[in-house]
């Protein structure tokens, strides 16, 4: 693999990974990669090409029908719950809406793991939140509910959250969509300042391209469950894959028909 | 040889049925799983108490509403009917019999599936459906421990309480139509209530009873939730078959109660 030359300590190691719900729907099929520490990642692709499977299998919510996952050298997959749960402590995750609990403030919200898994007396969670929501902007919103919240916000705490615990992997769930360009734009700066502060490691999977590729270390491509590219964003830029440039540049057709499968369209006009 | 329609819906018989079988065996494990995982909401009451106050007290407006109507209407029936054997100064004794023993428990429980049950579900369902409960578990807390646990108790909690208030309820609201109103004589409607009314057989079995249908409603309730399709239509759907099904289910469980408990013969 190219990128472990590059930097011999890595976080997460998916070696062979193959996943299906069923038999007769492979999502995933045959995937290597790795993701070094300390870097932010992106795993790109359209939508239905298994980013959000892949990612649901680094957290041990799945168990990969064949091959084998690594987070910090231990097989996720051989875990039993509690193992799961001890080793979710140390990860963030970031869901595509945020996911905040609506019935708490904002405050509670980022506090909500600092109180299930810490015994910290409430003067010092009040501190570490605090800075938590500084760090994304929004101390100022510490008592607003979810509710009253506009989405780029909405997401920011979402962050602070997935934080809390200062989390060795972070992942990120499409953190992009539905942003917009200034929210979109503070999401992005976050997700590249936060990873270098905590010391983190991120893995950022979307298909906003052009936002990714500006603050991402390496891009994995995945087409139909098959990883069919890998390269620094520079190289990625520059693919001649044909699926690759199709996704980089957005083009409507390409490797990735515009036109679902269908009858040939005069037999469908009845002309012949 | 067969029609291929008629195979088509023998098949689709067969796959309901077979769906229902699977989801009363998910149900099942639901509920040993949550009071697997009640030991949080014990270390923590004030889970419990949070949920006392959505499940609880929010339904004891309805609660006691309901009651004093149905007392009253008691009054006026009892009345009618007990006056045609000249014994009207047995109208307290009708009245909290047949709500101690009845009307309590099972209306109680009926407004409760529909006022707090239906609640939970729809709370629960869209917590699901916007990646809240997800979320949790990604965050190592057990959405069953901290979400669904407290609830369940704060309903097996609530649930025989609502129903001595409804009943403590109906009893007044019977003595308000029965002696305010129609005039009974008040020294014998509550004497001969306090003489005939068993604590025993009387106010336990109803109490069992409710209990009973707290455990029900609360686990349909938040069954249904937790197993709704994360969209629009499965939480309505899902709102929907917990009040159909907990109201069916606590009219099933009171026949079976009352049979047991039912020593006249």
């Amino acid at each position: 693999m190219v990128f472990s030359a590059v930097a011999a300590d890595n976080l997460v190691e998916i070696s062979g990974v193959s996943y299906a719900y069923d038999k007769r729907h492979p999502v995933l099929t045959g995937i290597d990669m790795v993701i070094p520490r300390g870097k932010v990642v992106a795993i790109m692709g359209i939508s239905g090409s298994g980013k959000t499977t892949l990612l649901r299998l680094i957290a041990g919510w799945f168990k990969p029908t064949q091959g084998s996952i690594r987070v910090d050298g231990t097989l996720t997959h051989e875990l039993d719950r509690e193992g799961l749960y001890r080793m979710r402590r140390r990860m963030g995750m970031l869901f595509q809406f945020g996911a905040l609990f609506t019935d708490l403030s904002v405050f509670d919200n980022v506090a909500f793991q600092m109180r299930e898994h810490t015994d910290l007396p409430e003067a010092m969670i009040r501190d570490l939140v605090f800075m938590k929501l500084q760090a994304v902007g929004l101390r100022g919103a510490h008592a607003l509910l979810p509710a009253e919240l506009s989405g780029g916000m909405a997401r920011r705490v979402a962050l602070a959250r997935a934080t809390a615990l200062d989390p060795m992997l972070i992942m990120y769930d499409e953190p992009f969509t539905g942003l917009d360009p200034i929210s979109l734009g503070v999401i992005r700066n976050l997700v590249r300042k936060l990873n270098d502060a905590l010391g983190s490691t991120s893995i950022v999977v979307t298909h906003d391209v052009q936002e990714a590729l500006d603050i991402v270390d390496y891009v994995y491509y995945l087409s139909e469950g098959v990883m069919v590219a890998h390269g620094t964003p520079e190289q990625m830029r520059a693919s001649t894959d044909p699926r690759v440039h199709q996704f980089v540049w957005g083009e409507a057709d390409g490797p990735v028909a515009f036109q679902y499968p269908s009858r040939d369209f005069s037999e469908e006009l009845e002309l012949v | 040889m067969f029609d291929r329609r008629a195979i088509i819906d023998f098949h689709n018989v067969g796959r309901h049925a077979i769906e229902s079988v699977l989801r009363v065996g998910y149900a099942a494990r639901f509920f040993a799983l949550t009071l697997a995982h009640s030991g949080t909401s014990f270390r923590r009451p004030r889970l419990i108490v949070r949920e006392l106050y959505f499940s609880g007290v929010l339904s004891m407006i309805i609660i006691l509403v309901s009651g004093l109507f149905v007392g009253m209407v008691l009054g006026f029936q009892g009345y009618q009917t007990l006056k045609t054997y000249g014994s009207e100064s047995a109208l307290g004794v009708l009245v909290a019999l047949s709500l101690v023993r009845e009307l309590g428990p099972v209306v109680a429980a009926l407004l409760f599936a529909s006022r707090a049950g239906s609640a939970m579900t729809a709370e629960i369902g869209l917590m699901k459906a916007t990646e809240q409960l997800s979320a949790m578990e990604m965050m190592a807390v057990d959405p069953i421990a901290r979400v669904v646990a407290p609830r369940f108790w704060a309903g097996v909690i609530s649930m025989p309480l609502l129903a001595a208030m409804f009943s403590a309820m109906g009893v007044y609201g019977g003595y308000l139509i029965g002696v305010v109103v129609i005039g009974v004589d008040e020294g014998s409607f509550w004497s001969q209530m306090q003489s005939a009314v068993d604590f025993r057989e009387d106010i336990v079995n109803g109490v069992i009873k409710s209990i009973v249908f707290g455990i029900a409603v609360t686990w349909i309730a938040l069954f249904e939730g937790y197993d709704a399709p994360p969209t629009a239509e499965g939480v309505s759907g899902a709102t929907t078959r917990t009040v159909v099904t907990s109201s069916l289910a606590i009219l099933g469980l009171d026949f079976i109660l009352t049979a047991f408990m039912f020593r006249g013969i």
